[in-house]
């Protein structure tokens, strides 16, 4: 049967066909729709961790115990999930374990742009790379395979490009494959460092038996046309590489790219006179084959940063642009992502961009926006969770330096459970005295709305236990608690103010449903009248002073049909009401009041 | 026979990644090798987004060339002076004469350009339709998307695929007699 898959549910097909039958999984682009395509599947459990960490613990945990099992993540998440991830190589497996990294080639939607083949040689893991749907599917069947032959968690790395671009794959059925038992076995499974020490040589030797394999691998292999320019690719490279250069150059394809196919490579290098390596970002293949002996053309030609398009190739290789229509570029404004009309982060920037002396360190989410324009609230940002480790050191700072600035960490509640409790325990066991703002807008928002340990749900849609980010903030010894609607911009402001003013941690929760979300029976309870309202401008009252851009909203349109008067786009709207409360002369108000 | 670009951009939430879905799946049903790329994530939340479409005997790359594009069929205005560098020199460029506004402009620091229509279409051969506006007198303006799939069937010359078909398919049942008028309309609008 053929279909037309993105990577990423050729993936969930894959594992799904080599009988997997627990997998887990923190959701980040471009890597979330593994796991939501995964929990389609009945016969697999399937469940969101809150952290990448978790997600590999309770994946290893299950192959340990004897059932094969999936880890997804993207490619930042595998720095949260490096620890287990580096001893769990040294244990092996019991059944199949793969780990797929999600690279981002580009960064679309992320914060850098970290080549995670490195992984593979650093904890010392086989890795598949494949080049489109078709070979994501095949290869996560083998890879379980490689997994168990070799006692080896696997590292199946995936780009954007292969994730989210949809190709033809001919699917196949699910594989009944039988449980391991488990036994117990401290020398396999306790890295006490005598056992760790033997381990380290089972690994070793594992990886040397490899080495030998992959130059046999059916996911290695030479295109051989007879031409004088050879090309060594993997991923999604290999496919532009072959866009670019057709049946003028031949081929040595790259899937099973750690432990590298020397042989193959040493082989495929007497059959051509020069070498062109293509490979996203890092020169790590390059690298190894100039290592051992062999020419090649790589990172001297080819960009190392960004995604390596077929142009980019092209360019690099006819040393000319191609011919394009010029684009008139004064008629071009920037559309950088912004925060949506309803979305209940608006009124909370709003008020906090407007303090002074003040240090906003926030995190990674939708409310990562708050650092554009008009709310220019933002001053740091890093990875999951370090809003709030992050401010608890600017506030020891600040106070060494005797600086009276104060600072406040903003965070999401997906990555509060994620990475900020322990934060927040750091900054209450040592004793900081600052302000923790915690956006909770019932959902994991900016990946597309995944359930979280807050929202009351789990990933198959089923009713899960619902945490309280108030109790646990409460349990963590903190007693200067607020939870406000960020819609209210009187009551946000004063809480920002009274949570300033302590000289003990205090924490504001902002609660509030992402205008985005598919509301449960719970929200609808919750929140009153949510997303019902609408609000219009009366434009006699209305005198054109521009106060209500600085709310930023893209459901407001200045100027659009009349001069100098502002207009609310009634589609658009939501109902929030922000706008309405910064207008000084009442002109902007609720429909039908 | 050589491989076919279709690029469909726009601003994020316009229904590009399902009009691109609908028209795979009716390629692959004409059995044509077919991939497709978008992007997902950040540039959703009313960034500038893009869907590639490439079909043939057999693609290789997922993604579109600058000045390779046969057809772009552009969402909104401004998007396509954004991307009119893919467009082949003589290909099409069907832009929906929409205005959505980008943070910039909304919160006033710089103006939504004037005469972009007059502008693009001194660069290339430009389409120019309301589709917006037809979605809204059809009763629905969700089906913006669903004209605009029309307009590049017909300018790819991919009508003799049943696309009733395909959008019974695909579609909620209740909007599918809708979607089916929709994408006549867009076939009808493209000479």
């Amino acid at each position: 049967m053929k279909k037309l898959l993105t990577g990423n549910e050729a993936v969930a097909r894959g594992a799904w066909e080599a009988g997997v039958k627990f997998a887990a999984a923190y959701p980040g682009t471009p890597s979330t729709e593994i796991l939501e395509n995964v929990g389609t599947y009945d016969e697999i459990v399937a469940e969101w961790a809150p952290n990448e960490k978790v997600a590999v613990e309770s994946a290893a945990g299950a192959s340990i115990a004897g059932v094969r099992t999936l880890s997804c993540m993207k490619h930042v998440g595998v720095n949260v999930a490096a620890d287990p991830i580096f001893t769990f190589a040294y244990l092996g497996v019991n059944a199949g374990a793969v780990i797929v990294s999600a690279d981002e080639p580009g960064m679309f939607s992320s914060q850098n742009e970290q080549d995670n083949r490195r992984y593979a040689r650093h904890a010392k893991m086989p890795m598949f790379e494949p080049s489109d749907s078709q070979e994501a599917k095949d290869m996560i069947i083998d890879a379980y395979k490689v997994s168990e032959e070799y006692d080896m968690p696997v590292l199946f790395r995936m780009t954007t490009r292969v994730c989210h671009s949809k190709s033809i794959v001919e699917c196949g059925d699910r594989k009944d494959v039988p449980d391991k038992p488990y036994v117990k076995n401290i020398q396999k499974n306790c890295p006490l460092p005598a056992f760790s020490r033997k381990m380290q040589v089972k690994l070793t030797d594992n990886m040397n038996r490899l080495s030998e394999a992959v130059n046999q691998s059916q996911w290695n292999y030479i295109e051989d046309n007879h031409a004088d320019i050879g090309v060594i690719a993997s991923g999604v490279a290999f496919r532009y590489a072959k866009e670019v250069f057709g049946d003028s150059a031949s081929y040595l394809k790259i899937g099973l790219s750690y432990p590298m196919p020397m042989d193959l490579i040493k082989s495929f290098a007497e059959k051509v006179k020069t070498i062109y390596v293509l490979e996203e970002n890092d020169p790590i293949m390059e690298t190894e084959i100039k290592a051992a002996g062999i020419e090649c053309i790589g990172k001297d030609l080819f960009p190392t940063m960004g995604e390596l398009l077929p142009e980019k190739i092209r360019a690099a290789v006819s040393g000319k642009e191609a011919q394009t229509i010029a684009p008139n570029s004064d008629m071009i404004v920037a559309r950088p992502p912004a925060l949506c009309a309803g979305c209940p982060h608006r009124g909370l920037f709003y008020e906090l961009g407007k303090f002074k002396d003040t240090m906003i360190f926030s995190d990674i989410g939708c409310y990562s926006l708050g650092t554009s324009a008009p709310y220019n609230a933002t001053d740091v940002m890093v990875c999951m969770g370090a809003s709030i480790s992050g401010g608890h050191g600017v506030a020891q700072a600040f106070k060494l330096k005797k600086e009276n600035k104060k600072v406040v960490s903003v965070i999401g509640d997906s990555t509060f459970f994620h990475s900020g409790i322990t934060s927040l325990m750091d900054a209450a066991y040592n004793k900081s005295a600052y302000l923790t703002i915690i956006l909770d807008n019932r959902i994991t928002g900016m990946t597309g709305h995944q359930q979280n340990p807050g929202s009351g749900y789990d990933l198959k849609g089923d009713p899960a236990p619902m945490m309280s980010i108030e109790a646990i903030v409460r349990a963590l010894n903190i007693n200067h608690i607020r939870t406000i609607d960020p819609n209210n911009l009187t009551e946000t402001k004063e809480a920002i103010e009274w949570g300033m003013s302590l000289d003990e941690p205090a924490v504001i929760i902002t609660r509030w449903p992402c205008a985005l979300k598919r509301l449960s029976k719970e929200d609808k309870e919750e929140f009153d009248a949510v997303f019902t309202a609408k609000y219009q401008v009366i434009a006699d009252k209305c005198i054109g002073c521009k106060k209500c851009l600085n709310v930023g909203c893209p459901a407001t349109e200045f100027g659009r049909d009349e001069a100098k008067k502002m207009k609310i786009d009634d589609t658009a709207c939501l109902g929030c009401g922000v706008c309405a409360q910064v207008c000084p002369v009442n002109a902007i108000v609720k429909k039908g009041e | 026979m050589e491989t076919r670009n279709i690029l469909l951009v726009g601003v994020g939430g316009q229904g590009t990644i399902t009009a691109a879905k609908l028209l795979t799946t009716g390629l692959m049903a004409e059995g044509y090798d077919v991939k497709m790329s978008e992007i997902h994530g950040m540039s959703q939340r009313g960034g500038s987004v893009s869907s590639q479409v490439r079909y043939g005997d057999n693609v290789q790359s997922p993604v579109i060339e600058m000045g390779t594009a046969d057809v772009i069929v552009a969402f909104e205005k401004m998007e396509a002076m954004r991307y009119i560098n893919y467009l082949k020199p003589e290909g099409i460029i069907i832009v929906n004469d929409t205005e959505i506004w980008p943070m910039p402009v909304v919160i006033g620091k710089q103006p939504y350009p004037a005469d972009i229509l007059d502008e693009l279409k001194k660069l290339a051969d430009v389409r120019v339709i309301d589709a917006s506006a037809l979605a809204v007198e059809m009763g629905n303006e969700k089906v913006t998307n669903v004209i605009l799939l029309g307009t590049i069937i017909k300018a790819m010359g991919l009508d003799n695929i049943d696309w009733k078909e395909i959008l019974e398919n695909n579609i909620k049942p209740k909007f599918v007699e809708l979607n089916i008028k929709a994408i006549a309309k867009g076939m009808a609008l493209v000479s």
